[in-house]
């Protein structure tokens, strides 16, 4: 199944505009990780468009989708495209990083929000996404849950252990998007531990493994329709991305890991988003 | 103030308990006898000179102090609280379909096999890998499953602390880590595998409920009502064999201590296999003209501040006594209490700040100051003080 033009045109409006987001939430925060869930817009926008069933209208049905931010750091992302669907009130993108605010600097669990898990410290989440699949296989659910990881997530040893149980038992309604781009906070990838080849690794692990670049909607969609269709091993795509997608001073930059645009960064940056 | 009713603490009931119930193990009901037939629990009719130590694993090798051989054998039945654990399992997966059990390559010794026989799709074996086990678990208990993951507690509580920190407390989840081979009590296998830390790590965690049971009739019980508490709990279990004390009459309840012996000249608060060394102990102190109180204090968190502040006022001296590390457990907990609410003396037996080593379990508590005679000595110390 392809999309149609006028369904990537969709996606690809949800991505500007969950940019759009992240730039605010994280200039008003005055905090907060910008360069990553810029990078990840693109897969961020194609999964909850097409593929995510959970929806203000099915948040409280057992056995709906679920989601995990195993990069809990990227998290203004994830609160973007939830204000998206309608599950997080638009005004309380503000309140990112504020005292009293349910949207947290890493991922609260909130079954109001459509937050499914607390995240933040890296190497936790695979092994959730698989414990929520493994209850839906035990159930007979059609539950499919998401997770996503990055490459700098994958030097944890916890990821591994996760890998290899989920493979074990034969997940197929679990998925991991990995955002790959060689970038972690010290540097370049390759010169502060470089994980290798994501793909050969989790194939090696037993998984159906995929390489896809992170900011080709067509081709995020093909990966996660083949991901759907496998009926015997978790998928993971490891999406090939660019730290700071879309505005150009920040693309490419791991010193826009984890510091906020000041007032002038920020206007250029929704003047080039707006465009 | 609940007051247990005592099974049996491996000595004659001299002088007698003010309001327990000591029955020798003849008049066993046949509830208990089945749970400790179920346990394969062994009942020791030893002669003076090998009897356990008031069913101390004692090592028949080892000479057995005067004060203990003076006493008049009696029959003792020991049983382990990783067996009951095991027993208590199997028997909530009968009532509850959506009780899953996790184990990390050690379910003959956690006694999670018991579960896993009886309900083989409803159990996983998750290999040696206890922080993904406990992540596993999370997300099994964010569907709503009721979630049993064990392993020593070595690697429960320590190898799998940040994961348990990050995905089973702080989003406030039902997961109940049983934790077994606790302590010194594990033995030969030394410093690596005795936990001592647990208590510290577990109790430090918000929404973390902790529990260590005395015994094996309060084991299952505990595990019974961890299966029907919501949230996170920590139950800390052993693998020797230690003295069953409850009857089978006993209510256990989460966040209660339980007076076992009364007395108002010092408090003996313990918890765990030290129960029967305070016991022990509350009789040497009583051929003195000691007479202690003695409490157990099977949850660790929340602490039953009710019993705790009355035997303060009551008795004006407080001894812990804990197969744990002397610093962060359960005389952490309860001098941080005390001091707030009633201040009085306190003497915290515990191990003095090192690793444990290789022996028997019996020569390791006599080691590290936590047997009976122990207890005894620093409750001399504790009454100086006191009375000073």
């Amino acid at each position: 199944m392809t999309l149609t033009p006028k369904k990537q045109q969709e996606i690809e409006a949800v991505a500007r505009q969950i940019r759009v987001d992240i730039v605010e939430m994280v200039h008003a925060a005055a905090c907060g990780h910008p360069g990553g869930p810029l990078g990840m817009a693109d897969f961020m926008a194609t999964l909850w468009v097409e593929h995510m069933g959970i929806e203000p209208g099915n948040l409280h049905d057992p056995k709906r989708d679920r989601f995990v931010l195993g990069n809990g750091h990227t998290c203004a992302g994830l609160y973007a495209v939830l204000a998206h669907k309608g599950i997080i009130p638009r005004e309380m993108l503000k309140s990112f990083r504020k005292l009293g605010s349910p949207l947290q600097g890493h991922p609260h669990k909130n079954p109001e929000l459509g937050i499914d898990m607390s995240t933040g410290s890296l190497g936790t989440g695979l092994s959730t996404a698989q414990g929520m699949a493994l209850a839906a296989k035990i159930n007979g659910w059609p539950t499919r849950v998401y997770v996503t990881s990055s490459d700098g997530e994958s030097e944890e040893g916890q990821i591994w252990e996760a890998a290899t149980s989920a493979a074990h038992y034969g997940l197929a309604n679990l998925t991991v998007l990995v955002d790959f781009n060689n970038i972690q906070i010290d540097g370049v990838m390759r010169e502060v531990m470089d994980v290798r080849d994501l793909r050969e690794k989790y194939a090696a692990f037993g998984w159906h493994a995929i390489d896809v670049d992170g900011h080709d909607i067509a081709a995020i969609d093909a990966a996660l329709c083949a991901a759907r269709e496998e009926t015997a091993r978790p998928s993971a795509l490891i999406c090939h991305t660019t730290i700071g997608k879309g505005v150009s001073f920040m693309e490419g930059k791991a010193s826009w890991h984890g510091v906020a645009p000041n007032d002038a960064e920020a206007q250029e940056a929704l003047a080039e988003l707006s465009v | 103030m609940a007051q247990a009713n005592l099974r049996y603490f491996g000595l004659p009931p001299s002088p007698p308990l003010i309001g327990a119930r000591l029955r020798p193990p003849q008049g066993t009901r046949p509830a208990l006898q089945e749970l400790l037939e179920a346990l394969g629990t062994s009942e020791y009719n030893a002669g003076p000179d090998q009897r356990p130590s008031a069913g101390f694993f004692r090592n028949p090798s080892l000479p057995i102090r005067r004060v203990t051989s003076t006493l008049t054998p009696p029959a003792v039945q020991v049983a382990a609280t990783r067996d009951a654990y095991g027993v208590a399992l199997a028997e909530l997966g009968k009532d509850n379909p959506e009780i899953i059990v996790l184990d990390a390559d050690l379910s003959g010794s956690t006694r999670t096999k018991t579960f896993a026989q009886a309900f083989p799709k409803r159990f996983f074996n998750m290999g040696v890998a206890e922080s993904n086990m406990m992540g596993t678990a999370a997300g099994l208990a964010a569907m709503g499953k009721v979630v049993f993951a064990s392993s020593f507690a070595m690697f429960a509580a320590g190898k799998a602390w940040e994961p348990i920190r990050q995905t089973v407390c702080i989003p406030n989840l039902n997961v109940k880590i049983c934790a077994t081979h606790a302590g010194l009590t594990v033995g030969e296998d030394g410093k690596s595998h005795q936990m001592l830390e647990d208590l510290a790590l577990m109790q430090v965690l918000p929404n973390m409920t902790v529990i260590v049971p005395a015994d094996s009739i309060e084991a299952k019980l505990a595990i019974r009502a961890v299966a029907a508490h919501d949230g996170p709990v920590y139950v800390r279990l052993s693998r020797a064999k230690t003295p069953v004390i409850f009857d089978e009459d006993y209510v256990f309840k989460i966040g209660r201590g339980t007076q076992v012996r009364a007395g108002n000249d010092l408090a003996l608060v313990a918890c765990g296999v030290e129960l029967s060394a305070a016991l022990e102990a509350a009789e040497i102190l009583a051929a003195e003209g000691v007479n202690a109180r003695v409490i157990n204090m099977a949850t660790i968190k929340p602490l039953d501040k009710d019993i705790l502040v009355a035997a303060a006022r009551d008795c004006g001296a407080v001894l812990t006594a804990e197969e744990h590390q002397a610093i962060g457990g359960l005389g952490s907990a309860v001098s941080q209490l005390l001091a707030h609410h009633a201040p009085v003396p306190i003497e915290v037996v515990g191990v003095r700040d090192s690793f444990g080593e290789s022996a028997t379990a019996d020569q390791l508590l006599e080691k590290y100051g936590l047997d009976a005679q122990s207890i005894a000595s620093r409750s001399r110390d504790l009454l100086r003080r006191k009375n000073a």
